[in-house]
């Protein structure tokens, strides 16, 4: 069906049997989003005067990196074929439990976030891998109880962040003139690439996303496996979220609505199958990139709604996804 | 509850998971009225009767359309947003006549689930997928129509719609009941329902023995959108105006949490109409429940999440072997 990510030897063999036309084909559908962030940029430096200044593709990265972090985590869901839709609620959790928890201390308003959301993530993935529910729906009542669950600790009410400096730095201060979240977004696909493509657990999440029942009889773990992608993606959307309430100095219970929405964009735009079992961490991190620049492009134009925008985002959902769907089924021919 | 990895459950849990899941729709409709007449003050009263009713009249009429797209294993997200469009153009096209901007709100929104339809059954998306970007562009479009802006509606022939009383009976109650026995009729007792089941059991075994399997999908998302169109417009005209902000917000959770705990599996194959009348009615209960006590609404909303993961897991490993 899809790529074996440990034969690379077997795919350039397939590979160089195949025509020129399906290699290319092969090509766009790994890196297509790679070459429009190149398109892009290069068209806006040439539309924009301050498009490529150091400060603005800093703000671009720097913006990006909260949704950087679930893009992680959903990749790795993504890959074992599943979804998880409960990324945009936890992140308005992971937030307003940071700006209640930074009142005792910085520490552990990364700490709470990070292991509340992180056990609500171990939840679905119990419900998902033991009860053998459908992943959209047991995430789809977690983003509804998770948003309910915000609004009944902090009302519709934005918690202020102040005197506390050290837990700020996380979120906007700078190491050698460039933003922390940077590093932390950069940190978090470094880790991810190297958990998915060098260690067990990775080979695992590719087996289960290519055929569960296989991966079952190879002898993966694949529960587990499936229960600790769902850990993590939540434990990452908290981190996120309390990353983001410190750069904005507040926990905002109304924030990442339709986010999981924009995440599972940047990893399908960066070329993982929502079918499962193929896909990368390096192109979910330039699918973030797109995204951003796109979010940047638009301010910059300054006349498109916040309405024009959603209908915008949909339309381009269902473009990439199509494209994918057409040249996949090139590939598989 | 240890299970090994081929199917294999114990005599007696089966026996009562099976009817649980049948009838324990039935049974939560009884146990939540029976709290409501004894805790909540003016519960057992014909104006609240009529109240819930009507209130319900918008979510059952949704949940018709997805008990038949979940049918066909599918989902449909887009739903609210059909509705937010509903009543978006509803307004603009109101001073030619409300059954002018009835019949325009009609086909947008038919047209809209026909390319849901089309996108899965042509391209090969994932449901979810094709009516998520719809979900989130189709409330953008419909704020884009309005303006951003609540348009006031004063025509009384159209107001008429969410308000009159046919014998007594308000008219979106009459309206949802007749929709329920069309949809019922259709399941039951027309090659189309067949086809919509064969579908959801096995797609491929449906496509071998030659059932039009993309007509009936695009068909189907298509009839699940004109439903919400109809909803869309009977919210429309009980509030009074077009508001996408919003009408139909989070009602597709509803519909989905109505269809399953009423016995309809996600993994498709099978529809209980009654019983997706029952879960939408015992959704409003529970609503109604929370806001007549005067308990915070967001209980009301971590609670139906609870609800629908039950139902499911209820629910599960059925229909499909």
């Amino acid at each position: 069906m899809v790529a074996n990510p440990t034969g690379t030897t077997a795919e350039a063999a397939a590979e160089e049997k195949a025509g020129r036309g399906e290699r290319l084909f092969a090509l766009l559908q790994r890196h297509g989003a790679l070459v429009v962030l190149v398109l892009v940029v290069a068209v806006a430096a040439f539309a924009f005067d301050r498009f490529l200044t150091f400060r603005n593709l800093e703000n671009i990265v720097a913006q990006s990196a909260f949704l950087g972090l679930i893009a992680v985590g959903m990749t790795f869901v993504i890959i074992s074929k599943g979804i998880d839709l409960s990324v945009g609620s936890l992140l308005a959790l992971g937030g307003v439990l940071a700006a209640f928890s930074v009142q005792v201390s910085g520490a552990l308003a990364l700490v709470v976030p990070v292991l509340a959301c992180g056990a609500i993530g171990l939840l679905n993935g119990v419900l998902i891998a033991k009860a053998k529910m459908a992943p959209f729906i047991v995430t789809l009542a977690a983003l509804l109880g998770v948003r309910g669950l915000v609004l009944a600790i902090a009302g519709e009410r934005t918690i202020p962040i102040s005197d506390a400096p050290v837990f700020t730095w996380f979120g906007r201060g700078d190491v050698l003139g460039i933003e922390v979240p940077i590093f932390i977004m950069i940190l978090a696909f470094a880790v991810g690439a190297l958990v998915l493509n060098r260690t067990s657990y990775g080979q695992a999440i590719f087996a289960i996303g290519g055929g569960e029942d296989a991966a079952q009889l190879m002898g993966v773990a694949v529960d587990r496996t499936k229960i600790i992608a769902y850990t993590v993606s939540g434990a990452l959307a908290g981190l996120a979220g309390a990353l983001l309430a410190a750069r904005l100095s507040a926990g905002q219970p109304v924030v990442g609505a339709a986010w999981e929405l924009d995440a599972i964009a940047a990893v399908v735009v960066g070329g993982t199958l929502l079918t499962g079992g193929y896909g990368t961490m390096s192109g979910s991190l330039i699918g973030v990139l797109l995204l951003g620049v796109l979010q940047n492009l638009i301010n910059q134009v300054g006349t498109l709604s916040s309405y024009t925008q959603q209908m915008a985002s949909g339309a381009f959902l269902i473009v990439v996804v199509t494209i994918q769907i057409y040249l996949t089924r090139r590939r598989t021919l | 509850m240890s299970r090994a990895t081929t199917e294999a459950r114990p005599f007696e849990a089966g026996r009562i998971l099976g009817w649980a899941r049948d009838n324990g729709v039935y049974v939560a409709f009884a146990l939540l009225v029976l709290f409501n007449a004894v805790f909540t003050t003016n519960f057992t009263t014909t104006a609240t009767l009529f109240n819930l009713l009507i209130q319900v009249a918008p979510v059952l009429i949704v949940s018709l359309g997805m008990a038949l797209v979940i049918g066909t294993e599918g989902i449909d997200l887009s739903v609210g947003s059909v509705m937010a469009i509903a009543s978006a153009i509803v307004p603009l096209y109101i001073g030619y006549g409300w059954p002018v901007a009835v019949l325009i709100a009609l086909v947008v929104g038919t047209l809209a689930g026909a390319l849901n339809g089309s996108l899965v059954a042509f391209v090969g998306m994932q449901p979810i997928i094709a009516t998520l970007a719809l979900f989130v562009g189709g409330r953008g479009l419909a704020q884009v129509l309005v303006g951003g802006q609540l348009q006031i509606i004063s025509d009384p022939s159209f107001l008429a719609l969410g308000q009159a009383e046919v014998l007594g009976i308000p008219l979106p109650v009459i309206i949802a009941g007749v929709l329920a026995l069309i949809v019922g009729f259709v399941v039951r007792r027309t090659t189309f329902g067949r086809y919509v089941l064969a579908i959801g059991g096995n797609r491929a075994a449906s496509y071998l023995s030659g059932h039009p399997v993309r007509a009936v999908l695009v068909a189907v998302y298509a009839i699940s959108a004109a439903l919400a169109t109809i909803a869309g417009v009977l919210a429309t005209a009980r509030l009074s105006a077009g508001d996408p902000s919003t009408i139909g917000i989070l009602i597709e959770l509803d519909a989905i949490a109505a269809v399953v705990v009423g016995g309809t599996p996600l993994s498709g194959g099978k529809v209980s109409v009654a019983g997706t009348v029952m879960g939408a009615l015992v959704m409003q209960v529970i609503t109604a429940t929370f806001i007549m006590n005067d308990l915070p609404f967001t209980y009301a909303q971590i609670l139906k999440a609870v609800i629908i993961l039950i139902a499911v897991y209820i629910q599960r490993g059925r229909g499909s072997v």
